[in-house]
């Protein structure tokens, strides 16, 4: 942005200046139109009690006071929280991990002289990504179901005893749906970190040998800090795909059992479609913009460059 | 030599589990329908009429038609607006450009869920709901914000030079996109063209709030309503997965650098 300083733009003739709004206009006017419009809507909306047939009323705060006082409301968010571990935390490791598996023994920092086999292991790495999360859901249950894939490895290995239809289970269907997004998000994070990692200068690693640092030591030292914006920008992404989930949980388990893998994003879909409670629906999608801003902001604060 | 052994056993193992999914399911469409399924089997006989029968089952024709035509109006629509906004907002600096940007900016924090449910009953008002015109609009809108930002940081990569040379030269701002910047910027375009691709193929709660016409709805949004009535024919199912993946996974293994460099370098904004 430092060449704007420099450029004429300010000595422009002023109806340039307007002219080029008309370049601006169309896509402005889709995105108010069809997103902002629509946000500010649901705003109001939530202020209201609406069924969508009948006129509105008035409702002031009722549906927010409502969703601190609904356990399952409350429930869903706590949840959508816990899976910010299974979206995000683990999967920026794993993508770390997998990063400095991928950079190669020498000439690190420069993918070009990776070792062989990389360019498969990272589009292997990466596929889970760009499927559609519908498929991926309904792979899934099955992999999970009595019959499934991981009970018969579990057997395989001798852990038999522990097989179960993992997303029937009360206790443990939230971390097995959370698993699914470790797998979906990890080879994002890696994408990332390999992106950033290119950039770092090589010299610094050639220093690092130099000082007599070993491998782990110059991935700690050198890669971590050097990939630093990137697991910022990785942090944001995961945690808005686990608070805002909704396909994944829609097709595997669409809440159940009992509840226990609710997430807003589901309760939203149900309250305004299936229950007709519009005002309770957009209430519940504003808090869940909140927290989204909240939690985005807060991982850009804890991970932000102190230098 | 014995780290290098490691880190191959390390990778082959990760690959593995990302892997063991694909496989599953493909061994799985393979067995007789209707058959029970015991974790990973080899079939006994190779059925490969799961894939006929789901697709005539799940009305695949239909779908995949609705789910080409949004993509085919989305991607390039989205694409044209986003290019003609960040040439204003990074070459022309229009008036207000900073905000606009911003403006923009923001939607890429804005869950989908505050946008849709006021999304369709805005639509219901003006008859668009049901219609492919009110979901390729929505999408549009929904992929805007990264597409501005897209464009307009690439833009603003462009030597000032390149620009200020074909001004003298009298080039109207018209022309300098078209014949001055949209040649150099075909990468760019090219990324977010996949990108769009992508994401226009994968929606999904778009498209199940939106499209209450079956016959209407995407691959996706089908196959959202298949497994409901298809629950217990796993090798059906498996095969409508692989269906519904097929084409997305096509385009990514053709266009694999230019998914990673659109989700590499369009994501960091520091």
């Amino acid at each position: 942005m430092a060449h704007e300083l420099t450029s004429p733009a300010r000595a422009r003739p002023r109806g340039r200046a307007l002219r080029g709004w008309l370049y601006v206009l169309p896509a402005l006017a889709v995105y108010l139109g069809f997103a902002i419009w629509p946000a500010i809507t649901t705003l109001r909306l939530s202020l209201l009690s609406w069924d969508g047939i009948l006129p509105t009323t008035w409702a002031g705060l009722d549906n927010y006071v409502k969703i601190f006082r609904d356990s399952a409301l409350y429930e869903a968010i706590l949840h959508s929280l816990v899976l910010i571990i299974f979206f995000s935390v683990i999967p920026i490791a794993a993508g770390l991990l997998m990063t400095a598996l991928l950079m190669g023994g020498e000439g690190r920092g420069s993918m070009r002289q990776a070792p062989k086999g990389m360019t498969f292991f990272r589009i292997v790495f990466f596929l889970p990504q760009v499927l559609p999360l519908v498929a991926v859901g309904i792979t899934w249950r099955w992999l999970y179901s009595d019959s499934g894939v991981v009970n018969q490895i579990l057997d395989a290995v001798g852990l038999g005893a522990l097989g179960r239809a993992w997303l029937g289970d009360y206790q443990l269907a939230l971390v097995a749906l959370g698993l699914i997004g470790t797998w979906t998000m990890s080879g994002l994070c890696m994408m990332l970190f390999l992106a950033g990692a290119q950039k770092i200068d090589p010299s610094l690693y050639e220093a690092a040998k130099l000082d007599g640092a070993g491998t782990f030591r110059q991935f700690l030292h050198v890669t971590l800090p050097g990939v630093r914006r990137e697991i910022t920008v990785a942090g944001v992404i995961t945690t808005i795909a686990a608070l805002a989930s909704f396909d994944l949980v829609y097709v595997t388990t669409n809440g159940g059992p009992s509840g226990q893998t609710n997430v807003p994003g589901l309760l939203v879909y149900r309250l305004a479609f299936n229950e007709n409670d519009i005002g309770g629906a957009s209430a519940l999608a504003v808090v869940l913009t909140v927290i989204v801003i909240a939690v985005v902001s807060a991982v850009r604060y804890f991970t932000r460059d102190e230098r | 030599m014995r780290g290098v052994g490691l880190r191959y056993a390390v990778l082959v193992l990760l690959a593995a589990m990302i892997l063991l999914p694909f496989a599953g399911i493909v061994l799985a469409a393979l067995h007789p329908p209707g058959s029970q399924l015991d974790g990973l089997s080899i079939p006994g006989r190779w059925s490969w009429e799961n894939f006929a029968l789901a697709w005539q089952q799940g009305n695949f024709s239909a779908l995949m038609r609705s789910s080409v035509l949004i993509a085919v109006v989305v991607v390039p629509l989205s694409v044209a607006l986003a290019t003609l906004a960040g040439f204003g907002l990074a070459i022309l600096k229009v008036w207000g450009h900073r905000t606009l940007s911003f403006g923009f900016v923001m939607g890429l924090t804005l869950p989908i869920e505050v946008i849709v449910v006021a999304l369709y009953f805005n639509l219901r008002e003006v008859g668009l709901t049901n219609s492919f015109t009110g979901i390729i609009l929505a999408e549009a809108a929904l992929f805007m914000p990264f597409g501005v930002y897209w464009m307009q940081t690439h833009f603003s990569n462009v030597p000032d030079e390149l620009v200020e040379a074909a001004r003298i030269d009298g080039a109207r701002d018209l022309v300098v996109l078209l014949r001055v910047l949209l040649p150099i910027s075909w990468p760019a375009i090219t990324t977010l063209s996949v990108l769009y691709f992508m994401w226009s193929w994968n929606q999904f709660m778009l498209v199940l709030v939106m499209m209450q016409d079956p016959d209407r709805r995407t691959a996706p949004g089908g196959l959202g309503l298949f497994v409901g009535q298809y629950t217990t024919d796993i090798p059906l199912l498996a095969a409508a997965c692989l269906i519904v993946i097929a084409p997305i996974v096509v385009v990514y293994l053709i266009f694999q650098r230019s998914f990673v460099s659109g989700i590499t370098q369009g994501a960091i904004k520091g």
